[in-house]
């Protein structure tokens, strides 16, 4: 009886875990945790002001429930705002997408030294700050002293209105940010590129395939996971767009360029209304996330199409 | 014999101690030393203008004079005060001192982010005695005085702020093109519009007739359109049964911005909705513009000193075109005043008041009306002075344009928190009236801005 008392206390200091062993998993998921909790505190703030009738002008506020919101649906300026945001992100990133996926294809065709040069000279726009870049389009469309508007005195088109027109600012933008991100999609595009297989198309070259048929049967599918990812960055960014509207017209003529950030920035930091500029954060926050979901399900199945895990 | 050259020079010497002593005790009754705040060091915030440029030159004098050490940053309008708003609403007391404007004093102290300088000033342990304060013209000073009260005048309250220079709204014009086009000067509205329409493309493409502000904020609104919105005889709000109501659907006030809408599509810029103080100031200047509606000294910085702009010594200066009907003494410049207050939660104020009074002295002032090009002196010595009436007078119709609009000049908007929403508002419309197809009418346009600008000042009660 002792001996099997004794036993069974030993089996038991057997199963003990020490201290260490049993903390390590907690001490693994921390630093994650520490992480999700800093990038919360944010959101969960942000939800309690929109509730609230927090402003920089009075140091006290209260409890407005779902005021702001209501008041944010309901008003024809944040509707025009989301319109004006799903416009400017559909021309950029569709314009920027094709483009970086042409020019990504020349330089890889091409892949001597002259495409190297390219494509060092083709990353500068990604160096310079968009507000930067937005100042020098700025300069070189002045009708005064632009080379834009040299450049099209020689075919007899003078006084362009560029970003002082309503019917042409939306396209100043777009050309501004085209000039500045093309090259973020042809960076990725190009490694995407890169990486594909060589069988494939050397199978495709013995069998007599066009480069028409070797693109859409070949390139494009194995190429679908990097496009997603480019489309993915460029879109999220798109939607959130400041610097370039901001510093342009500050979302003039009228309202024709107010997204939701833009007007965002200019309730809660212009007319120092913080907590009805919230709603638009927050809507345009879930939009976007939305989308990210969107694209991060279908470049998933796209990835594994082209491990051939699934036809 | 000895005895009696000792008690000599000892009785000398007494009475040189007392004289001495009383000298120095004389000095020590004003109890003002501009040592006090010795290594103390304070933060300000500047806008980008001539008149921040004069009180950076002169830097280095204050620092040797007080020992009190200036970090400084400077930001072009578009920006500044949003820049400033952040800084202000983060309460951590930077920056010490601020540029500011009359229009902003109606929401920073309301927020209390301004400090009263009423203290500072009648202090005399803190204040120079050669600081004068009485020597500021009175209608500039008192335009940073208010009660904090939605809707009530300035003039009455704290003195928030104090003034570096102020605007008044006028025409300049530029007087070789006029000459070699052989036209006439234009003294009414209508003339204005034909002028501005005949010198459409004056010299080749690009140049155009009258350079106005055009963007979507508040400085779109606050120079000439508000100059003449007054002259006019139109306002922004009126008090009714303790609310504020807003007016810019009356009669005068569509009249005026139909007139307005016309004259920008008639000689305005091609990139007008993008021009701010510096794009039009500068137009003139480059010979591109013919024209300029807009403060007294944009014009004046294009024209002195010599080197200032491609047409400097060619631009003069004249009032405000009058509608139909009005006569000069109707005219109603609006007023801006570029100044600087203390931020009421600056950890060195004392040294910031220093630092305020120094730059806004009659020495300093004396030195910024002429050497430092900063022409709209809020200092009458200064205005008084044959040095200052040689050199701003050089310029033509300048001091004789100041005279006539001075009797009339004031803040021509009511006085009130949403000031900056309802411009932002205003300027938005008035884009959408000159560019887009928006509104059937400028008529439909001022009743819809009229009715969101009433929303928009509802919470507002005036006592």
């Amino acid at each position: 009886m002792k001996e099997q008392k004794t036993n069974s206390a030993a089996a038991s200091e057997l199963n003990v875990v020490p201290f260490k062993t049993r903390v390590r998993p907690y001490l693994i998921v921390a630093p994650a945790l520490i992480i999700t909790i800093g990038i919360m505190i944010p959101f969960v703030m942000s939800i309690y002001f929109s509730l609230t009738s927090y402003s920089f002008r009075m140091p006290v506020y209260k409890f407005v429930g779902l005021n702001n919101w209501v008041t944010t649906l309901q008003s024809s300026t944040f509707w025009q705002a989301l319109w004006v945001t799903v416009r400017y992100a559909f021309f950029s990133t569709v314009i920027e997408m094709l483009l970086g996926l042409g020019v990504a294809m020349m330089l890889n065709n091409l892949n001597n030294k002259f495409s190297k040069i390219l494509r060092v000279a083709l990353i500068f726009p990604l160096m310079v700050a968009p507000i930067t870049a937005t100042i020098i389009w700025q300069l070189m469309l002045n009708n005064s002293v632009g080379i834009v508007e040299k450049f099209l005195n020689i075919f007899g088109v003078y006084n362009f209105p560029w970003a002082a027109g309503a019917s042409t600012a939306m396209l100043t933008v777009v050309m501004i940010d085209v000039w500045i991100n093309t090259s973020f999609c042809m960076l990725l595009v190009l490694a995407g590129l890169q990486s594909l297989p060589k069988s494939p198309f050397e199978s495709a070259k013995i069998d007599g395939g066009s480069p028409w048929f070797n693109f859409v049967n070949l390139t494009l599918p194995m190429l679908k996971p990097s496009l997603y990812i480019a489309l993915l960055f460029r879109l999220m960014a798109a939607l959130q767009e400041y610097a370039v509207i901001f510093g342009l017209t500050k979302g003039g003529p009228g309202n024709t360029l107010m997204n939701l950030s833009l007007t965002a920035y200019q309730t809660g930091f212009h007319f120092q209304k913080f907590g009805a500029a919230l709603p638009y954060i927050l809507v345009l926050w879930l939009f976007i996330n939305l989308v990210a979901k969107q694209i991060v399900k279908r470049q998933r199945a796209a990835q594994r199409q082209a491990l051939g895990l699934e036809e | 014999m000895k005895k009696r050259v000792l008690s000599v020079l000892l009785s000398t010497a007494m009475v040189a101690t007392m004289l001495t002593g009383f000298t120095a005790s004389a000095d020590e009754g004003s109890d003002f030393d501009w040592k006090a705040y010795d290594g103390t060091t304070i933060n300000v915030a500047f806008n980008e203008h001539n008149y921040s440029k004069a009180v950076i030159e002169k830097l280095p004098e204050f620092e040797e004079l007080t020992g009190i050490h200036v970090e400084y940053s400077s930001t072009p309008e578009a920006n500044y005060f949003d820049v400033l708003n952040v800084s202000l609403s983060s309460r951590s007391g930077n920056p010490d001192v601020f540029m500011t404007g009359a229009y902003q004093v109606w929401e920073y102290s309301t927020a209390g982010y301004m400090e009263p300088l009423d203290d500072y000033i009648n202090d005399p342990t803190k204040t120079a005695p050669d600081y004068n304060f009485d020597d500021f013209i009175p209608a500039v000073v008192g335009a940073l005085r208010w009660d904090m009260v939605p809707g009530h005048a300035v003039g009455e309250g704290s003195q928030w702020a104090l003034p570096m220079g102020w605007e008044m709204n006028n025409l300049a014009y530029n007087k070789r093109v006029f000459e070699e086009k052989g036209i006439a000067v234009p003294t009414t509205t209508d003339e204005l519009l034909q002028a501005a329409t005949d010198l459409q493309e004056f010299a080749g493409s690009g140049s155009y007739g009258i350079a106005l502000r055009g963007t979507r904020d508040w400085a779109t609104i606050h120079p000439g359109y508000m100059s003449l919105f007054a002259t006019w005889g139109a306002q922004d709000f009126a008090i009714e049964d303790g609310k504020l109501v807003c007016k810019l659907d009356s009669p005068e006030a569509i009249a005026m911005t139909d007139y307005w809408v016309q004259l920008i599509k008639a000689g305005g810029s091609p990139q007008w909705s993008t021009y701010t103080w510096y794009e039009a100031g500068s137009d003139l200047g480059a010979g591109k513009a013919a024209m300029l509606f807009d403060a007294t000294c944009n014009g004046y910085f294009q024209n002195y000193p010599a080197d200032a702009s491609a047409e400097a010594g060619n631009l003069a200066w004249t009032t405000i075109p009058l509608p139909e009907g009005k006569t000069e003494a109707d005219m109603k410049a609006n007023v801006w005043v570029w100044s600087m207050a203390m931020n009421a939660d600056s950890k060195n104020k004392d040294a910031a008041w220093y630092f305020l009074q120094y730059f806004t002295s009659p020495d300093y002032m004396q030195w910024a009306g002429t050497e430092g090009a900063s022409p709209d002196t809020p200092r009458q010595s200064v205005m008084d002075s044959d040095e200052y009436k040689e050199v701003v007078g050089a310029s033509e119709g300048y001091l004789e344009a100041i005279e006539a609009l001075a009797p009339n000049a004031t803040i021509q908007f009511t006085p009130q928190p949403y000031f900056f929403e309802c411009t932002t508002e205003w300027a938005a419309v008035l884009q959408d009236l000159v560019l887009t197809d928006t509104y059937s009418s400028t008529e439909e346009a001022m009743q819809q801005l009229k009715a969101n600008l009433d929303t928009v000042v509802s919470d507002l009660v005036v006592e």
